[in-house]
């Protein structure tokens, strides 16, 4: 008996800490007799952890990493105008907290530029200030990462770290002006209740945030649900700050504090390389110094095909429909078009307006083809200043952010 | 005298009967622990229940290499594999690794920087052996401005 619990735990190190509160919130149930399970035994839920089963993901998406979680989805797995949970992608930078207990939740605003520091519970957030739901496109910084060359460290996503999920929350602004801000306030900062990978209690995995501008704007939400319902555990629960159209790790997840700094916030991730580009442009593979990087602000413009799925053959003669979603960080897309040419001749595509702003808009095309043969349809937006999506790799940049190269499908025509 | 006997052998007979039931109550029993205790039966197969001998079983089976690959982690199995093994893959994934591609340059401005920021510890003699790994086995690949669609899956689409 001893020894086959001792070769699970040994077999599966990483769940040995875990504790049945965590695995229950985990597998979405209560673990029933869990408190007669012998000690040191896992359940088969999460010996062998299936990611999918673990956070509700659909088969078709892509674990680029176990430890962290980080998960994305492809591009025809993002065709609803609302992104579900099975399709949004996950980027950790630490490890997802465990035991969180939504009734004993605070969120305390503290910082340089406060009057007085304040401590909210999570039950007093959502009573006492009015609620919002806008629909929010959030982008990792490092979607299109794989495509740099020379390669770009980190997680090599290619097209699916981006998500348009439905928040529902309470305005930042409002709970800062609850609070009180004094006029040397410049940034704000998170933290939360995530754990640093080595487990070093005095790290934190991520800590970033953004500038007064935009905490105050009316998007910016403390968000306690996602899509109508309790925000997934991988994706904030209970709270997460959600700021749509910039680089998705402004979005804190699993807030319990937010700093109200007077100078630009320095937590971890701010600084050196991290969520920063070149403030000049620079050759590809070119060293940047730490002082000649620039934090990335707004996303730029993008559009993804989400229908169909690359590798469709169609017979001559028939109408291909293809649709997708476009967004342009802070801004709107004011322009989609497609091209099967390679970029010789672009049409037009019909495009709806963002449900709200900062939310993806969705496109759609009819596309003809002239005879038979091999096609690439290349998708291309253009914001609302003029600002086109390259159909080459946009600036290199030594951390690969900011890949908003046009997207493009493979078709055959029979 | 004959009533006595009488009742003597049936009070045996009694008494024989209670040792039947009660050693077969106590065979079920035992049975029945015994299933509760090792339901595949695996004390008759031969297996041993010593558990170092399972962990060493578990040791073998632990670094499997199937195909070249480092079963566990996925890592390519190559001079040094261990030792990257046991150094690189205790905070995060080894699927971190797989999915980078760097020079030795950038590789070990990798490791400073997990040095500086990540708890990592000093890699000693270690150091030269995880990078000749590393840039062996996982070198940059030439993408240039834009690659070529691969990998493709084809399939009719009925509309």
């Amino acid at each position: 008996m001893v020894s086959r619990f001792t070769y699970s735990m040994n077999r599966r190190k990483f769940v040995q800490n875990s504790v049945l509160g965590s695995m229950a919130a985990f597998i979405g149930v209560e673990i029933v007799y869990g408190h007669t399970m012998p000690k040191g035994y896992s359940p088969l839920g999460l010996q062998d952890p299936d990611p999918f089963k673990l956070f509700g993901k659909d088969e078709g998406m892509e674990v680029l990493n176990d430890r962290p979680w980080n998960i994305e989805a492809k591009a025809h797995l993002l065709d609803d105008a609302i992104t579900p949970n099975k399709f949004m992608f996950i980027r950790n930078n630490g490890l997802i907290p465990e035991n969180i207990d939504a009734s004993k939740w605070t969120l305390t605003i503290d910082g340089e530029a406060v009057s007085k520091s304040k401590t909210y519970t999570l039950q007093e957030l959502q009573s006492k200030f009015p609620n919002y739901t806008y629909q929010l496109t959030l982008e990792c910084g490092g979607n299109g990462r794989s495509e740099f060359d020379p390669p770009a460290k980190g997680n090599q996503w290619s097209v699916g770290a981006v998500s348009c999920a439905t928040w529902t929350g309470v305005r930042l602004r409002d709970v800062l002006e609850d609070v009180g801000i004094k006029s040397n306030a410049v940034y704000i900062g998170y933290h939360a209740a995530d754990v640093h990978l080595s487990r070093d209690p005095s790290k934190e995995p991520i800590s970033r945030g953004a500038p007064m501008g935009k905490a105050m704007q009316d998007e910016t939400l403390l968000a306690f649900k996602m899509n109508g319902k309790d925000i997934p555990l991988a994706h904030g629960y209970p709270l997460r700050l959600v700021a749509g159209g910039w680089p998705a790790s402004v979005s804190g997840k699993w807030v319990n504090r937010i700093s109200v700094r007077d100078k630009v916030h320095d937590g971890t991730k701010m600084t050196g390389t991290a969520y920063r580009v070149p403030c000049n442009p620079v050759a590809p593979g070119e060293k940047v110094k730490d002082e000649d990087m620039c934090i990335i602000e707004s996303m730029p413009v993008k559009s993804l095909i989400t229908y169909p799925k690359t590798g469709a053959m169609i017979k001559m003669g028939k109408k291909l429909s293809i649709r997708g979603h476009a967004w342009a960080g802070e801004l709107e897309v004011s322009k989609m078009e497609y091209s099967i040419d390679f970029g010789s001749t672009w049409r037009e595509c019909s495009i709806q307006k963002p449900a709200n702003r900062l939310a993806w808009q969705h496109f759609s095309a009819e596309v003809s083809f002239p005879k038979k043969g091999y096609y690439e349809v290349w998708a291309r937006a253009t914001d609302e200043k003029g600002i086109r999506q390259p159909m080459l790799l946009p600036g290199w940049n030594p951390k690969g952010y900011l890949n908003n190269a046009c997207h493009r499908i493979a078709v055959k025509v029979t | 005298m004959e009533d006595k006997n009488t009742f003597q052998k049936q009070a045996k007979a009694i008494y024989r009967l209670m040792l039947g039931l009660f050693g077969i109550f106590g065979l079920m029993v035992a049975t029945i622990l015994y299933i509760m205790a090792d339901p595949d039966f695996s004390f008759f197969r031969g297996s041993s229940t010593d558990a170092t001998y399972v962990a060493v079983v578990e040791e073998d089976d632990y670094d499997k290499i199937e195909n070249g690959i480092h079963m566990r982690t996925g890592l390519v199995d190559a001079e040094g594999l261990m030792t990257v093994v046991n150094n690189c893959t205790n905070c995060h994934s080894a699927q971190l690794v797989i999915q980078n591609r760097m020079n030795e340059e950038r590789w070990i401005a990798t490791i400073r920087w997990m040095q500086e920021t990540q708890n990592l510890w000093d890699l000693g003699k270690n150091e030269e052996i995880i990078v000749d790994y590393l840039v062996t086995n996982y070198p940059p690949k030439k993408k240039g401005r834009r690659e070529v669609l691969t990998d493709i899956d084809w399939y009719v689409l009925e509309e």
